[in-house]
């Protein structure tokens, strides 16, 4: 009796907690109005369009509007697991981001282990700066530039390709399948390795250098020291970074590849982003589009969250 | 110290280096240089180390095209517009979610925060700017992406390492928290500002996507989309609508190759110029953030 009392009490100091905490609103008048453009901005433009997502179990007609338009349950994701190029898609986003964490991901490490053995500043200084430059361009000039780079006809890389390596065939490298991959993993690469090794130089410049100092004079060469201070310390952080690229391995560079392919390429360049973009926009296949990027979505949603969760347990940190 | 002078393996990792440099200057310098060449140089092809028989045919072509500077005029437009409003109106979200008396912080970071591992995907987006009626304006370059949760929660992590007691004294002064904001907050914060405010621009400059899908009329291309529909769609009608008569005779004077060259060094112009002496606030920006939430 006494309990159920006190549990009603609290129940209803709960409820009157809760309506208080409205009166927040109006005692920071002020505040609450300078968010509400914030909060509007954010409701009509990323949770409305959440709410659109809704044509994916819909047969959407235009003329119907969004709804307007017929259910059709799950009829456009069978559908598109029915079609071989979607199949396609999801394999060549799976094989390209994977590639890209195999190769492109120790290297910016690679590079910042290498810049932290440069002793001579202004040389250091310049490679830094040149090698982040490619970061601040867009995938479209950088398209424009590999587009004329790695031309067939007359494209330098081939022409250096063949009279310093004696390669006797040219290579087309953007519209081969047999390279294409290879070229989006290398310009991918050519463009944020740089950039990607700020992170770890910054985790470099914070070691304490009485651990070095001590480290020589017991006679440890720069390989030791770098082997058994720079690595160790720098784990952590790689993991980090590790988990949250998994995270995003649905994401196989969109700007990247919308720029770089062509239809020859297809068949090993085409992922699930630009399956989108073509079918979609391209194709007006709107309710089957929408199906794809949720399928797409969800999984990367799952993934991000389920890496930064990982990731906080590990360092304490996650990006939010 | 032992550091010795020279090793063999130092030598091998400076070579790498130099290797790696190499091949980003070399690749600006040989584009450079077909910029700079006449069309039977350019289609012979090949490295170009230095500009043989050099002219500026490729880009007075590009210059007197009225595209280019359409492009510049809207690129310059959308920078500057969203760079101000975005960076004025995240600020002001920011700070609002830094005050920890906020009614439902946590909730409204959150449902912020939010939005940048969920989104309802390309084509619920593109309706939600058609429906809209903002195809074919300059607000669909600057609205969709208006506020960035992950810059707004940077912001909020600088905001909230201010000293609230002085904010206080200032209301006890009888000052809003609107003008406390503007007054007091916003200089204290430059440090952050330009961080994010560089970023924006970079992102304008750079941001293509919005513009292929939302706009048609050709006068509101941006910079980006004009290059693009030059190089990528290989649509040379943007460049040949004035020369469509002699288009032959244009071709004998200047390579379609120089010309792209030529295009791209005029689109990126103003970042390769800008690039040495913003690189390092660049450098800092990741720092902060990098720092915890």
């Amino acid at each position: 009796m006494t309990s159920t009392v006190l549990s009603h009490s609290r129940r209803k100091s709960a409820i009157a907690r809760f309506f208080s905490s409205f009166c927040g609103y109006k005692k920071h008048l002020a505040l609450t109005l300078m968010f509400l453009p914030v909060l509007v901005y954010f409701i009509v433009f990323k949770y409305v369009p959440m709410s659109g997502v809704i044509i994916a179990f819909k047969n959407y007609k235009i003329s119907r509007g969004i709804f307007g338009s017929a259910w059709c349950g799950l009829d456009n994701f069978t559908k598109a697991f029915a079609t071989p190029t979607f199949v396609r898609s999801v394999q060549n986003t799976l094989i390209i981001s994977s590639l890209k964490l195999l190769f492109g991901f120790p290297a910016p490490i690679i590079l910042a282990l290498m810049l932290n053995e440069v002793t001579h500043a202004p040389f250091k200084k310049t490679v830094q700066t040149i090698s982040y430059l490619p970061h601040f361009l867009s995938w479209v000039v950088l398209a424009g530039m590999f587009q004329q780079l790695l031309s067939p006809n007359n494209g330098a890389v081939n022409a250096v390709l063949r009279d310093v390596f004696g390669v006797k065939d040219s290579i087309y490298f953007l519209g081969d399948n047999h390279y294409f991959r290879g070229t989006l993993i290398m310009t991918d690469i050519w463009k944020n390795v740089g950039w990607s090794s700020i992170l770890y130089l910054a985790t470099i410049t914070s070691i304490d250098p009485a651990l070095y100092e001590a480290a020589t004079v017991d006679g440890a060469t720069r390989w030791q020291c770098t082997r058994y201070i720079t690595v160790p310390s720098l784990v952590s952080t790689i993991v980090v970074m590790l988990i949250l690229n998994v995270g995003s391995i649905m994401d196989a560079g969109f700007d990247q590849v919308l720029n770089l392919y062509n239809s020859a390429v297809y068949q090993t360049g085409d992922i699930i982003d630009t399956y989108v973009y073509r079918y979609g926009l391209g194709d007006m296949k709107y309710s089957l589009a929408t199906a794809v990027g949720l399928f797409k979505n969800v999984i990367a949603f799952v993934l991000v969250v389920g890496t930064n969760l990982i990731a906080r347990r590990i360092s304490g940190e996650g990006i939010w | 110290m032992t550091q010795k002078k020279f090793t063999f393996g130092r030598a091998v990792i400076y070579l790498l280096l130099v290797l790696l440099c190499a091949t980003i200057v070399i690749a600006f310098w040989h584009l450079m240089n077909l910029s700079l060449s006449p069309s039977h140089i350019a289609t012979r092809g090949g490295l170009l180390l230095y500009p043989r028989e050099a002219t500026l045919d490729n880009y007075a072509r590009v210059i007197g095209n009225r595209y280019i500077w359409l492009g510049y005029k809207n690129t310059l437009i959308r920078t500057c517009i969203g760079t101000v409003l975005q960076l004025f109106f995240t600020a002001m979200g920011a700070y609002v979610l830094s005050k920890r008396f906020f009614p439902h912080r946590t909730f409204w970071t959150l449902f912020i925060v939010f939005t940048m591992f969920f989104s309802g995907g390309l084509i619920p987006n593109y309706l939600l700017v058609k429906n809209l009626g903002l195809l074919d304006t300059y607000a669909s370059m600057i609205l969709p992406g208006f506020i960035s949760a992950y810059n707004l929660v940077i912001m909020r992590n600088f905001f909230q390492s201010l000293p609230e007691e002085i904010e206080e004294s200032c209301l006890i002064d009888g000052a809003g928290r609107f003008r406390i904001f503007l007054q007091f907050i916003l200089p204290l914060s430059k440090p952050i500002l330009a961080t994010v405010a560089l970023w924006l621009v970079v992102g304008h400059w750079n941001s293509w996507f919005d513009v292929l899908i939302y706009i048609s009329d050709d006068t509101k291309f941006t910079l980006q989309i004009v290059l693009r529909r030059i190089i990528i769609t290989g649509s040379k009608e943007i460049l040949d609508t004035s020369a469509a008569a002699n288009a032959a005779e244009m071709e004998s004077v200047v390579s379609s190759e120089g010309l792209k060259a030529a295009c791209i060094f005029v689109t990126t112009f103003p970042i390769l110029c800008a690039y040495p002496f913003v690189q390092k606030f660049f450098v800092k920006g990741i720092m902060i953030g990098s720092l915890k939430g």
